[in-house]
């Protein structure tokens, strides 16, 4: 059975689900009109390959087991490129070997969506334990300057929520957009609800229409040119090369100019449109905590803990890490005395936050394994205030 | 005396992006021969050219996409293959070929190849085998015959080389071809076939460089290649495949033909099957 559309009821299975997040994420992939997955099994993303190639069959989709996550990235773009709504998951190993192809997505203006549900690292790390590692990774793996739309759920529900606004990001600005999970999320199992059909927002990307002859492979009269796919009969011409409106290459300084900023500009006008937060017990703050994925459930635990204390102290949950909030930032250091950035990493969302933020930045680190426990935020909180 | 004919447009520029020529390729290479059989290929297919689509990789022959005026796709280096498969999945009504070479094929691609083969998934590759890397000046591959001189091994190739076909086969491929630069025809029918063949099919094809390899190789220009071609090449369908090795450095035969031809099931084919079994 070739890629068809099959009725909304079958691909979306509304109602309530004891499921794990992995599987949601799966289900939330499908909900959005995912047709094509292509991966290669790794610790802790396997499930979502697992739960894709039980439920590709009965929906008309096309799962395919590729020989390494390199050639699993190639295809989703080569997917996508011939219309499919492509995706991949994998872990920080695996997107190590994607990064060369995520470029191409971004160059090519490919819509592509990568999960990484995160473990420990570098190298083979702690495949079984969790870890919020590749913040960074998400943002600047890829060689050359490039951006990246990267959601980072903190519950079994958003990773069916999220993996739907990264599918539409990814529609809507023709990017690659990654899904940052963690191995707690991915294996973690809850009750969440699928909406009905109807209740989901699902955006698609705007196909190339009109007489062939006016049509460029980049329309750069628009942000966001209208995408031909293969077999449209435009005989679109796209490549990794810096290009011109033509998708022909064109190697040189007002080219490569021209191209990254348009490309640039795709993110920095929607601003408000993709970055997405909760602000939580920050009216009165005297502290604030950013923090994203599971690590957030610890931050929120800990904000109740010192406000029992009486302590002032919020949370800004960042739902996208990427692109960076800056000007949310500067202006939450204007309203508090200082900001505490408790995550699973060596300290790396903390970077760019003291960049942006006019008030002292505290990092709370952790070598991964696990989250932080309620308990030492609160002892930091505490710290900070002295 | 024949009166001379000037023609403003060559026949198959309707499949050329003309607009980008002259093209980057050295005088004496063989691609002008591989794309114009190709061309031939997809007029003859009887399919409209909306149904064909072009997948390179990087290097020389990787700009083969850049200038075949159909969906063309210019992607990473050595995963062409593998940016296909993805395409011909995603839509199925697609004849979708890969035009690369054997550096970016066999060498940095060589597990998409292998495994690409493996599957038998209904996708053409046609690679044009240099011998060497050309377009970063000249260095061996995994083609490049044992003891032959390039800019990384300037006392000789000390490793040996992949028989394309031999590899091909090995791996599961259903359909495998070589020939030469020289055999315009051949290669053209050959590709033909690939277009209509259900599975994974691969031509070689054997294309002078003579800026990068000849020179330093005996073979100062194309046309002293393309005779060592036209004297040695031997049609030899059905040859035991380990004798595949085209060691043009010595004035051995150069076995050229058809070496696979199964009709066993495509991985389309086969999922099909599986699905409607299920009654899916």
């Amino acid at each position: 059975m070739a890629i068809s559309l099959v009725s909304l009821r079958d691909r979306v299975k509304s109602g309530n689900h004891f499921i794990t997040g992995d599987h949601a994420v799966a289900e939330g992939a499908i909900a959005a009109g995912c047709n094509f997955f292509a991966g290669y099994p790794i610790t802790p993303a396997t499930p979502i390959a697992e739960r894709i190639s039980w439920r590709f069959p009965q929906i008309g989709g096309e799962y395919i087991q590729m020989e390494d996550e390199i050639a699993s990235a190639a295809a989703i773009v080569g997917a996508s490129s011939g219309g499919a709504k492509a995706m991949t998951a994998t872990s920080g190993p695996g997107i190590s070997l994607m990064l060369e192809n995520i470029g191409l997505g971004y160059m090519m203006e490919v819509p592509i969506v990568l999960v990484n549900v995160m473990r420990g690292g570098p190298s083979t790390g702690m495949p079984t334990l969790t870890s919020q590692g590749d913040i960074m990774q998400a943002r600047w793996g890829s060689h050359g300057d490039f951006n990246m739309i990267a959601y980072c759920p903190s519950t079994v529900q958003e990773m069916f929520d999220f993996t739907i606004k990264a599918f539409n990001a990814a529609e809507t600005y023709r990017t690659p957009v990654m899904v940052l999970a963690d191995q707690i999320l991915g294996l973690m199992t809850a009750n969440i609800t699928i909406p009905e059909p109807d209740d989901i927002e699902i955006r698609n990307r705007v196909l190339a229409s009109g007489p062939i002859e006016d049509y460029n492979t980049y329309n750069w009269d628009e942000l966001i040119p209208p995408m031909a796919i293969a077999g449209q009969g435009y005989a679109v011409h796209m490549t990794g090369l810096t290009h011109d409106e033509h998708g022909y290459p064109d190697a040189n300084v007002d080219a490569q100019a021209k191209l990254m900023k348009r490309l640039k500009a795709k993110f920095d006008t929607h601003l408000d449109d993709i970055v997405e937060y909760d602000e939580i017990m920050l009216e009165d703050a005297e502290i604030a905590l950013i923090a994203y994925g599971s690590e957030s459930r610890s931050a929120f635990a800990a904000v109740k803990r010192a406000r029992a204390k009486g302590i002032k102290v919020g949370l800004l949950r960042m739902k996208t890490v990427w692109p960076f909030p800056e000007k949310l930032i500067h202006d939450l250091s204007t309203r508090v005395n200082s900001i505490i950035v408790p995550e699973v990493n060596m300290g790396q969302y903390v970077h760019p936050v003291r960049e942006y933020a006019d008030c002292p930045v505290h990092s709370l680190p952790h070598y991964g394994g696990e989250i932080h426990h309620p308990d030492v935020i609160v002892q930091k909180i505490e710290e900070v205030m002295q | 005396m024949t009166e001379p004919i000037f023609a403003e447009r060559h026949p198959k520029d309707t499949l050329i992006r003309t607009e980008r020529l002259p093209h980057i390729w050295c005088p004496g290479c063989g691609l002008g021969e591989v794309i114009g059989a190709y061309g031939q290929a997809v007029e003859h297919s009887g399919l409209p050219p909306e149904r064909h689509a072009v997948v390179s990789g990087i290097g020389c022959t990787g700009r083969a996409a850049g200038y075949i005026a159909l969906d063309s796709y210019h992607t990473t280096h050595g995963r062409a293959i593998a940016f296909a498969t993805g395409l011909k999945l995603a839509n199925q009504d697609l004849v979708v070929t890969v035009i690369s070479g054997d550096g970016d094929l066999s060498t940095i691609g060589g597990n998409h190849l292998i495994h690409a083969a493996r599957r038998n998934i209904d996708i053409n590759v046609i690679m044009v085998n240099n011998f060497n890397y050309g377009m970063t000046g000249g260095q061996f591959g995994a083609t490049t015959p044992h003891g032959a001189i390039t800019a990384t091994s300037k006392y000789g190739n000390v490793e040996y080389p992949f028989k394309i076909p031999e590899l091909m086969a090995a791996a599961g491929a259903s359909y495998v071809a070589r020939w030469t630069s020289l055999h315009v025809q051949q290669m053209e029918e050959s590709i033909e076939k690939m277009m209509e063949h259900q599975g994974f099919s691969l031509v070689e094809i054997i294309s002078p460089c003579p800026t990068r390899f000849g020179r330093k190789n005996k073979y100062r220009t194309g046309i002293s290649m393309m005779k060592y071609y036209e004297k040695n090449s031997v049609k030899s369908d059905g040859i035991a495949l380990e004798l595949t090795y085209a060691d043009v450095l010595k004035d051995n035969s150069l076995p050229v033909g058809e070496f696979v031809v199964d009709s066993k099931p495509s991985y389309l084919m086969n999922k099909h099957k599986v699905e409607e079994a299920q009654h899916l």
